[in-house]
């Protein structure tokens, strides 16, 4: 195998339409897409919204409530909060949803060459 | 100005020395040993021949990702500008969530060494590889740059050698040892410095954070009070956001363009992209990112309570007064608690962590060179011997290093603090909008990575060139000197200090029309093959064992 051919020979006389087209690649690609794009659509506003309110809400964000705990700690803090509990979402879901159906596909194409 | 000549107080720079110097011999041990497993060829040297698991490659991936600025910078940026100094912790943070989701498998699956290697996988290979390779060049370079520099602020601070000279020799000894560790060990060494460093990082921020905390009788709120009282008249603006950002309509703006710029840069930084090829598989490379966002946001929180540690025990005044400024806050709280010894193991972690992070750079640029500019661009692929394309990627390695020496003496003292954001504008710019086209829109071709790649690099370079941190900053009453990095002269013409929030959705924009408008059909065939290969893994998972 040359070093900079990314793949082996062997494949090239795959038919990927063929493959791509077939309802269980489809049903993968509609799995993974419908999770990714709407979550990072939900975690990117929800940035939105913290970096929004710590710059033009300051009063809202400097409400203390309790100690010398703020507004603007917590939602912080939820911040990191979310970020882990996506994170834990995400593979939680990859697990169930998308590697069982994508290891049958990949065994099934790499079984047969053509 | 004459306190900048002196050391921080209680510094013991012998025991620094020694600490560091303890470090240095450890791990080039360590790289020495790693390295006898090593195979000849190009996949070893790039990706260690993709080995390691998702675990060991997430303790990498946060000894890549936290640099002495995340350290060192956060920690005293709250110490002093309070909470405006949490949000930067917040974005870098975030960001990962970019490269779990959108980015790491996908990219994994889809390519074998670098950048390029996606992007060529469907376009036009020559082009497409030349300009992967002069944005991962350019990002490397701004980022290299700025570690560098912040070496000789960090030895006149740590090591009390305070003249230029003293310095210059510190900075080619770093980058000596940071050649060697490249040379010696490829990915697989410099994996391996990555992990020590980022235990050590990780478990010194632990240690001083229960350490802070228990003396307050884990009482954060009561932490919050002390940091405040401690502020003096300033004290209680440091809870609230604003203190750093909120001046005026226009740095609300730049606020804005940096939170862009962090949030969607992470997932486009050439030196964490390439550790995704250092794993077998895709499912590794998920687990890579899974144990990097535990251990970077578990880090963030840790700054979080040194930061205000350091305002609550210190106070920002001492802070402001002390050599290296802000960046002495970690070192000075270091100082307070565990006195010199943990001063010594703090500042030697801080040295180990730009170590580590030049190293991770210095590969991937030199990678990227060998793999992308000299293989493909200049041989066109076709390399009578296999061997010939490390041995490029070794002389640039050392070339780099060179540069990297010449440039960190060059900008020792230069106010450059500015090429980490410009490093992350880059990247967000010129590469996320590739790299997510290039995934997930069938249309996406040639044309449009072109414009998207080379627009999105010019564009930023050249707002950063026009703009305030460049020249025309007012002259500061205190330091007489302009905040600007040059002196005397004002040529700005753009307003924001950081150019995220035009040249990220303009970058966006250019890979569109690019597209939409020639006339060049993308392929099909070669869409469908990378959509199967990047969600499925075909090909890619068994190449490992080739």
């Amino acid at each position: 195998m040359s070093i900079t051919e990314p793949s082996p020979p062997t494949e090239e006389v795959r038919d990927w339409e063929a493959v791509q087209a077939s309802p269980e690649f489809q049903d993968l690609r509609h799995r993974l897409r419908s999770f990714v794009f709407p979550v990072a659509g939900l975690f990117l506003s929800w940035y939105a919204l913290y970096v929004l309110l710590a710059t033009y809400a300051t009063g809202f964000m400097s409400i203390k409530l309790f100690g010398n705990v703020n507004v603007a700690l917590v939602f912080g803090l939820l911040q990191f909060v979310s970020t882990f509990a996506i994170t834990a979402w995400y593979v939680h879901f990859a697990d169930r949803r998308l590697d069982p159906l994508a290891a049958s596909l990949r065994d099934e194409l790499e079984k047969d060459p053509t | 100005m004459t306190v900048l000549a002196q050391g921080v107080e209680g510094s013991n720079p012998l025991l620094n020395i020694g600490i560091f110097a303890t470090f240095v011999i450890i791990t080039l041990a360590i790289v020495i040993r790693v390295s006898r497993r090593a195979t000849a060829g190009a996949s070893d040297f790039y990706t260690a021949g993709a080995a390691f698991s998702g675990r060991q490659n997430g303790i990498a991936i946060s000894g890549d990702y936290l640099s002495a600025a995340s350290f060192l910078g956060i920690a005293g940026a709250i110490a002093i500008n309070g909470y405006d100094g949490f949000l930067y912790s917040v974005g870098f943070l975030v960001a990962w969530l970019v490269a779990l989701l959108l980015v790491a498998e996908l990219l994994r699956n889809t390519g074998k060494y670098t950048m390029g290697d996606v992007l060529a996988f469907r376009m036009r290979q020559r082009p497409v590889r030349a300009a992967a390779a002069t944005s991962t060049l350019a990002v490397s370079f701004f980022y290299l740059l700025a570690q560098m520099a912040g070496a000789g602020g960090l030895i006149a601070l740590l090591l009390n050698i305070t003249n230029k000279t003293g310095q210059a020799v510190v900075i080619a000894i770093v980058g000596a040892v940071m050649i060697a560790y490249v040379l010696i060990g490829g990915m697989r060494g410099t994996t391996w410095v990555q992990i020590i460093k980022a235990v050590l990082l990780i478990a010194g921020a632990a240690v001083m954070t229960v350490w802070v905390l228990g003396s307050y009788g884990f009482n954060f709120s009561a932490l919050l009070g002390d940091a405040v009282a401690k502020g003096g008249e300033a004290g209680q603006a440091l809870l609230n956001p604003g203190k750093l950002y909120g001046k005026t309509g226009l740095s609300q703006i730049d606020f804005l363009s940096l939170a862009i710029a962090l949030v969607l840069g992470t997932a486009g930084l050439p030196h964490i992209l390439m550790r995704f090829y250092t794993v077998p598989t895709a499912k590794e490379a998920r687990k890579s990112v899974v144990w990097a966002i535990w251990l970077i946001g578990g880090f963030y929180l840790f700054t979080l309570v040194l930061g205000f540690g350091a305002g609550a025990f210190v106070g920002p005044d001492a802070i402001k007064k002390a050599p290296g400024g802000a960046n002495s806050a970690a070192p000075l709280l270091a100082y307070e608690l565990g006195g010199t010894l943990l001063l010594g193991i703090i500042a030697a972690v801080a040295f180990a962590t730009i170590l580590a992070v030049v190293a991770g750079l210095t590969i991937t640029a030199s990678a990227s060179f060998a793999h992308d500019i000299y293989a493909n661009v200049i041989k066109r692929g076709k390399l009578a011997d296999p061997d010939a394309e490390v041995k490029v990627a070794r002389i640039t390695a050392v070339v780099i290093g060179i540069v990297a020496i010449f440039g960190g003496i060059l900008a020792n003292g230069q106010n450059i603090a500015f090429l980490v954001a410009l490093a992350f504008a880059v990247a967000a710019s010129a590469n996320l909008p590739t790299i997510l086209y290039s995934l997930f829109w069938k249309r996406f071709n040639t044309t449009g990575a072109l414009w998207s790649i080379y627009g999105g690099l010019g564009i930023t370079v050249l707002l950063i060139v026009f703009s305030p941190v460049v020249s025309g900053k007012a002259i500061d009453t205190v330091t007489g000197r302009s905040p600007s990095m040059l002196q005397g002269v004002d040529f700005h013409l753009f307003p924001l200090d950081n150019p995220g929030i035009v040249s990220i959705p303009l970058s966006f924009l250019l890979g569109y029309l690019g597209t939409i408008w020639s006339r060049e059909r993308a392929s099909a065939g070669k869409y469908a093959e990378m959509e199967v290969r990047s969600l499925t893994g075909v090909g890619a998972e068994q190449a490992s064992s080739h």
